[in-house]
């Protein structure tokens, strides 16, 4: 399969003059079509930069990044992203709130006004795959956080992206609906296979969702190591208690705990 | 059984007492009017205070229904004025300020000139807006206008200036244009602030347009009270003074009703739902 994002040996460092931090340094990875990529490394290493490079919300400073055999030089159309807070708007129901995609991406903004009931009916389905139904008309503060989460969610994959970028979404999250969050998001990803690449601290996060997982250092960041997940799919939550899933997480657990040291 | 009908009884007990609460709290602020009223009433009769100085809120009342054509056709020259004032403020402020909001270098450019313009005592400038413009309408429509539009410009420019940078991402990452984050996200967002200043507007366009008639009037309630005290017609003073308050008050009303119908997902005290996943 053939390379859809690509990351060679970039630089990141914030502040205009260049005098900033530097948050990633010679970072390079390989992401291919339909591949689900976990990014896990200790706290602090540039993870959500390196998501924010990616999608082009941030220039690189130095070396090459690549999606979709295009140079990236600005934000991104095709990805949808879903971060560590729900950033609904408040103004706006659940529905509208996860039709807003629709509004800005084409060709679905300029369909918009002719198909809108196609649209809401597709946006309704996603809402009803993620246990919103009957939420719909529902503002976000009458929602809990998971709630606001999944509506988050389907906000990011409303447009059906070719890439999503997810940045620690579950990280505020209870573990049950986190959990409950990891078997949607599989069955979201079973049935459209965008391609997905996922910051997480979670390390059974992790090896639950990702066939590959890339382990980043200590700031500045790079990718110091990279497993693959040899588990079959669909996958069950009790397979990350199964021997292999645990000495899986062992590992990574050493690498960072390697990475932390670095500094 | 006992366990049912305990809480019966309290929730009618307390569902009763709190409508009586209700009508008591919309009738608070009359009564408090009101008993303003008396106590002024009773302080001129018992310190037999002469009418030209302070007079009786019954001589006031007495000399609004005298006069009251005067009073409703200044008050209408008032009004007027005001409202002309206050809707170019309300166009100009709300321009600028987005410009201003969305634009840092905007914002960097320009707002320390708008501050400084802003201390600038308006009745100070009324003299010019009278050399300039002649004495009458004009010059209390600029007035009105100079007054309102910095709280309605500060404020919407705020509310653009403060979206969480997590908002506009979430646009950014769809490709979404400058413009577009600014109407579906800056715009949007700083409602509640635009509303909030309109009620601050309102009263100090009223402010800017008495001034400017007391400076340099031939109509106008500020007008009016001038000449009023000029000839120690101290009751007719004071019915000025009271109607403009009316029309501040009724104002300041209307445009909280309309902040409450356009903004009520920034206000939702009291009415939260919550649900639980």
């Amino acid at each position: 399969m053939r390379n859809f994002v690509e990351l060679d040996n970039v630089d990141l460092r914030y502040g205009e003059e260049g005098d900033g931090t530097l948050a990633l340094q010679n970072a390079s990875m390989r992401v291919d079509d339909g591949e689900f990529v976990a990014v896990v490394g200790p706290s602090g290493c540039g993870k959500s930069t390196l998501m924010k490079v990616v999608t082009g919300l941030w220039p690189a400073t130095r070396g090459g990044v690549i999606v979709s055999g295009r140079e990236v030089d600005r934000p991104l159309s095709i990805t949808g992203m879903a971060f560590q807070n729900p950033t609904l708007l408040p103004w706006r129901t659940t529905l509208d709130n996860v039709m807003l995609p629709l509004e800005i991406v084409q060709p679905h903004a300029s369909k918009l006004k002719r198909e809108r009931a196609s649209y809401e009916a597709k946006a309704r389905d996603l809402l009803a795959l993620v246990g919103l139904s009957g939420f719909e008309n529902k503002f976000p503060w009458q929602l809990s956080g998971g709630m606001q989460q999944r509506a988050s969610i389907c906000r990011a994959l409303v447009h059906e992206p070719a890439l999503l970028m997810l940045d620690e979404p579950f990280g505020a999250l209870d573990m049950f609906t986190r959990e409950e969050l990891w078997l949607a998001l599989q069955d979201l990803w079973l049935a459209r296979k965008p391609t997905v690449i996922l910051v997480t601290h979670d390390l059974r996060e992790a090896v639950f969702l990702a066939d590959r997982i890339l382990v980043m250092s200590a700031r500045p960041g790079r990718i110091v190591a990279e497993r693959t997940v040899e588990l079959a799919r669909p996958r069950s939550l009790d397979m990350t208690y199964e021997p292999y899933a645990v000495g899986l997480i062992h590992e990574l657990r050493d690498h960072i705990s390697a990475a932390r040291g670095i500094t | 059984m006992s366990e049912i009908a305990v809480p019966t009884i309290t929730a009618s007990r307390r569902r009763r007492s709190f409508s009586r609460n209700k009508v008591f709290r919309r009738l608070l602020p009359w009564l408090v009017i009101a008993a303003m009223f008396l106590f002024w009433e009773a302080l001129v009769i018992g310190f037999r205070i002469e009418p030209f100085v302070l007079p009786a809120p019954s001589a006031v009342f007495a000399a609004a229904w005298q006069w009251h054509w005067l009073i409703l056709e200044n008050s209408w020259q008032t009004f007027m004025t005001t409202f002309i004032g206050f809707l170019f403020a309300i166009a100009f402020g709300l321009a600028s300020g987005v410009a201003i909001g969305s634009s840092s270098l905007l914002y960097e450019g320009f707002y320390p000139a708008l501050v400084g313009f802003n201390t600038i005592p308006k009745v100070a400038v009324v003299p010019i807006l009278v050399i300039w413009f002649g004495i009458g309408t004009v010059p209390a429509i600029i007035t009105a206008f100079l007054l309102s539009f910095f709280p309605i410009l500060v404020n919407v420019a705020t509310g653009i200036a403060t979206v969480e940078p997590e908002l506009q991402d979430v646009l950014r990452a769809l490709g979404a244009s400058r413009w577009q984050v600014i109407k579906k996200v800056g715009l949007p967002r700083s409602l509640p602030y635009f509303f909030a200043s309109l009620k601050v507007a309102i009263t100090v366009a009223f402010v800017g347009s008495i001034v400017a008639e007391t400076v340099a009037g031939n109509k106008g309630i500020g007008n009016l009270m001038l000449v009023a005290s000029s000839r120690f017609e101290v009751p007719l003073a004071f019915a000025g003074l009271l109607m403009t308050s009316v029309m501040g008050i009724a104002m300041y009303a209307v445009a909280s009703a309309i902040e409450h119908r356009m903004t009520g997902w920034a206000m939702r005290s009291g009415q939260a739902i919550s649900v639980q996943a």
